[in-house]
């Protein structure tokens, strides 16, 4: 993976800018010391590492603007920054680029049960925007796994999904209205309380843009009152095949389950020596959860049980209380620290019809042996969005790149069945050069279009999401 | 003209030497656009549908009610209910599928299912340019490049002109039922509504039709909807007596039919609930529709009313439906929306083929 090369000119007005940026900002907005810097230096993403120019840090949608200017003015690359838990690079920085991090802006600014909707400054944590309405009865609906970490910032950049968007849908589904800065500056408003906005969808196109189209400062969100109850079921099954079909039947059966999980052999056995949680040995295993009240829980796993006992699974679990149900969800809550017990591991985000799912797992295992590695699959089965984890050992060399190149194999055979190179995690670096294998050039064309409508001068997170060589001369120009 | 293939109507936007008028079925346009007419209806067919990953794609020209009858034999639907506007325009003429996504056309369900823009995962569209450009896909779920497909949708075809549309779907319910509350005043109407819509009873259509009462529908298993129901009931309670209604209002209700027969003209109110009956007061409406708990405001008044100029600023954006006038369909942008959307128009369409008003 490479990064352009930084700026000399911008390298050489260095304290310039960051004197115009001190006269602008309160004196702990304003971070240039390399040692503090170091922080902000990658993401979620860890492999690849760039101390930025300087790091900014606004309270207010106000300090954001001015900092956007200053940039603006200055010719600066500006690197947006939510909590930094990009899985895909989405925040690394360059060394001429300055990041804008709207962690300190984490406010509540207005809730509104009657009109099912929350406001908040973008730096709030996911989580913390559901702990703010839950005493209420209410939430948040979208749940990337990082939720306890990770900004509704960096959600809305990268259109964030999460266990339960099977019914509740993603991000995109559950924004009203941001507050964006440009990249000169500008504040605008778009959308806001209500249901549709008129004229051209421009939150849908912000929504998942990387940060490349404007700074996200603050958001309207829908909450929506929390379901009476949920229960989740354990099933295993003799191969993966079965599993497969047991999740389209139980789709056709007119079932709509708040998740879907599946988890195959490798993944099994990692949590199982992780985390204890007592799962069957089997092939593959599902979680199942459903909502509502507990006669409509018990009336849906009742419906559930039909159909999956037509696939002969090899175990059955209900959960009958709430020590049984966190049981169930502890060894797939634990499959990531699993994997960190067995060594380094690389997670891709690509999606598959459902209806692929036993082909594409046989093809993995396939590559995974001719590459000598192991791989372990954990995954959003009920809209297709997989989890293959590929372990290796960062400290071996040629380890790391062996990796990186069975998961490039793994996502063109995603594009391949008819899915895409990620379904919640975003291209960032991570995807950026495989971008070619989903789309052709005037397809990426169409998309470069609009930044160069927002941005025209491509200085906001410039070298992610297309390929280098697709925007060079927009980044040059 | 009316082209059989992508391939042809790419070719016939690339020749195109004056403005074109892209029409579907003809059912939904607002008469904005001028130039040649160009209807997609030879594009049609079903591409893919896998009931098992609740996944249909189909050509842009497939008749909506094509669609709907392929979905209803799996026990399917599209989530969005797309509302049918040929009685309150006075059309005649089959509804298109690319018609309803180029409006982003949603009906009552959207409080709980989403808008169409929300089910729609993939496009296929054709640009001022006369290339063929694709973004989304057949998966429920994509963040790979920008979401385009959101961009389209509701665009009124000021973009391109779309050739093939992917949607995520949702099973039939096994029963359905409607509760009813009489008398209630429009604000009384919107703070019921608002206390349904803020159970956990998963209610999916939520309407006041002034003179026949203030309407909630449920959806799901039988038990599960008699369960929700009774729970319902107790909770309006306050509100008046909770009866089941007997006839199905939301047909009615989603195609505005209340309005159809009546003159004068149709403003379509997109705003927050609880505003919504001041509105509609300072409106001075001869008539008013609401749905979406309050969120969806159908008002009727004289011919050549300004509503924008009776209401003032608030929160939301009106849309003039059905008019003679030459008031402006759509609600201006700020300058700085206003400018984003030019300069995207002029990417997609350089030649300014598509003059449709959006």
């Amino acid at each position: 993976m490479d990064m352009p090369l930084p700026d000399p000119s911008v390298l050489s007005r260095r304290a310039r800018i960051w004197d115009r940026l001190a006269a602008a900002l309160p004196a702990d907005a304003l971070i240039t010391d390399p040692t503090e810097t170091r922080a902000y230096e990658c993401d979620a993403l860890t492999a690849y590492r760039c101390l930025p120019l300087a790091v900014t840090l606004p309270r207010s949608t106000e300090e954001a603007a001015a900092i956007l200017r200053i940039c603006s003015e200055e010719g600066v690359k500006v690197i947006p920054r939510g909590a930094g838990t990009s899985l895909a690079g989405g925040s690394l920085p360059t060394a001429d680029a300055v990041i804008l991090g709207v962690a300190r802006m984490n406010a509540v600014l207005e809730t509104d049960y009657d009109n099912r909707f929350i406001r908040v400054q973008s730096g709030r944590t996911n989580l913390s925007v559901t702990g703010a309405v839950e005493a209420d009865g209410f939430f948040y609906a979208p749940d990337p796994s990082s939720q306890l970490a990770c900004a509704i910032a960096g959600n809305i950049g990268m259109n964030s999904g999460g266990a339960h968007c099977l019914k509740y849908g993603v991000t995109t589904n559950n924004l009203l209205g941001v507050t964006l800065v440009t990249m000169a500056g500008e504040v605008l408003t778009i959308g806001g309380p209500y249901l549709d906005a008129g004229g051209l969808d421009l939150l849908g196109v912000i929504c998942g843009s990387e940060g490349q189209l404007g700074v996200v400062t603050e958001a309207w969100l829908r909450i929506l009152p929390k379901p009476e109850g949920a229960r989740p079921v354990l099933m295993g099954f003799a191969s993966n095949e079965v599993a497969g079909a047991c999740v389209s039947d139980i789709i056709k059966g007119g079932l709509l389950p708040v998740a879907i999980e599946f988890m195959d052999r490798p993944c099994i056995v990692a949590t199982e020596a992780f985390a204890h949680a007592g799962y069957p040995d089997c092939e593959a295993l599902l979680i199942v959860e459903v909502e509502g009240s507990p006669a409509e829980i018990d009336d849906q796993l009742a419906r559930i049980k039909t159909i999956a006992t037509r696939h002969n699974p090899v175990a059955y679990r209900e959960a009958a209380t709430e020590d049984e149900a966190k049981r169930i969800w502890l060894g797939r809550k634990s499959a990531f620290g699993a994997m960190g017990q067995m060594g380094d591991y690389i997670c891709l985000d690509g999606t598959i019809p459902v209806s692929e799912l036993a082909h594409v797992l046989r093809r993995i295992g396939e590559l995974t042996a001719s590459y000598g590695l192991r791989v372990a699959n954990v995954f959003h089965a009920g809209d297709g969005n997989m989890h293959p984890l590929i372990i290796f050992d960062a400290n071996k060399a040629g380890d790391l790149e062996l990796a990186e190149a069975l998961g490039a194999d793994i996502l063109r055979l995603c594009v391949e069945v008819g899915g895409c190179l990620t379904g919640e995690h975003g291209v960032g670096v991570e995807k950026r050069d495989l971008m070619h294998v989903q789309f052709s050039a005037a397809d990426m064309e169409a998309q470069l279009r609009v930044k160069d409508v927002f941005d025209p001068a491509w200085l906001l997170n410039p070298a992610k999401v297309f390929p280098l060589d697709v925007t060079a001369s927009r980044r040059a120009a | 003209m009316r082209p059989a293939t992508e391939a042809e109507l790419a070719g016939i936007i690339e020749g195109a030497e004056g403005p074109l008028a892209i029409t579907g079925g003809g059912t939904r346009r607002l008469g904005t656009a001028r130039g040649a007419r160009l209807e997609t209806g030879g594009l049609s067919g079903i591409s893919l549908y896998e009931p098992g990953a609740l996944t249909l794609v189909v050509k842009a020209g497939t008749p909506l009610a094509e669609v709907e009858a392929t979905l209803d034999a799996e026990g399917q639907r599209l989530p969005f209910e797309a509302p049918d506007l040929r009685g309150l325009l006075g059309r005649t003429g089959q509804s298109t599928i690319g018609g309803v996504v180029a409006t982003n056309a949603s009906g009552p369900r959207r409080v709980q299912a989403g808008a169409c823009r929300d089910s729609l995962i993939g496009v296929r569209f054709v640009d001022g340019t006369g290339t063929v450009i694709r973004n989304g896909g057949r998966v429920m779920k994509n963040v790979t490049g920008y979401d385009l497909v959101k961009l389209v949708a509701g665009s009124r075809g000021a973009l391109g002109v779309l050739t093939e549309v992917a949607f995520k779907l949702l099973p039939k319910p096994e029963t359905r039922t409607s509760l009813r509350i009489d008398g209630l005043s429009d604000a009384a109407a919107v703070a019921a509504m608002a206390s349904a819509l803020t159970s956990p009873f998963d209610v999916t259509g939520a309407a006041h039709w002034p003179g026949r009462g203030t309407f909630l529908r449920i959806e799901g298993f039988a038990a599960s909807v008699a369960y929700r129901r009774a729970e319902l009931q107790r909770r309006l309670a306050g509100f008046g007596a909770v009866d089941v209604a007997v006839d199905d209002p939301w047909p009615a209700i989603r195609d505005v039919a209340p309005f159809h027969d009546a003159a004068g003209d149709v403003w379509r109110l997109s705003t927050v609930p609880s505003e919504a009956a001041a509105l509609a007061a300072r409106a001075g409406a001869d008539q008013v529709l609401y749905d979406w708990g309050g969120g969806l405001v159908w008002l009727r008044l004289a011919e050549g009313t300004d509503l924008r100029a009776r209401l003032g600023p608030f929160q939301g954006h009106a849309t003039l439906v059905r008019s003679a006038s030459a008031l402006q369909r759509f609600q201006p942008e700020p300058a700085p929306i206003a400018a984003l959307t030019k300069g995207l128009r002029a990417k997609f369409d350089p030649r300014g083929l598509f003059s449709v008003e959006i």
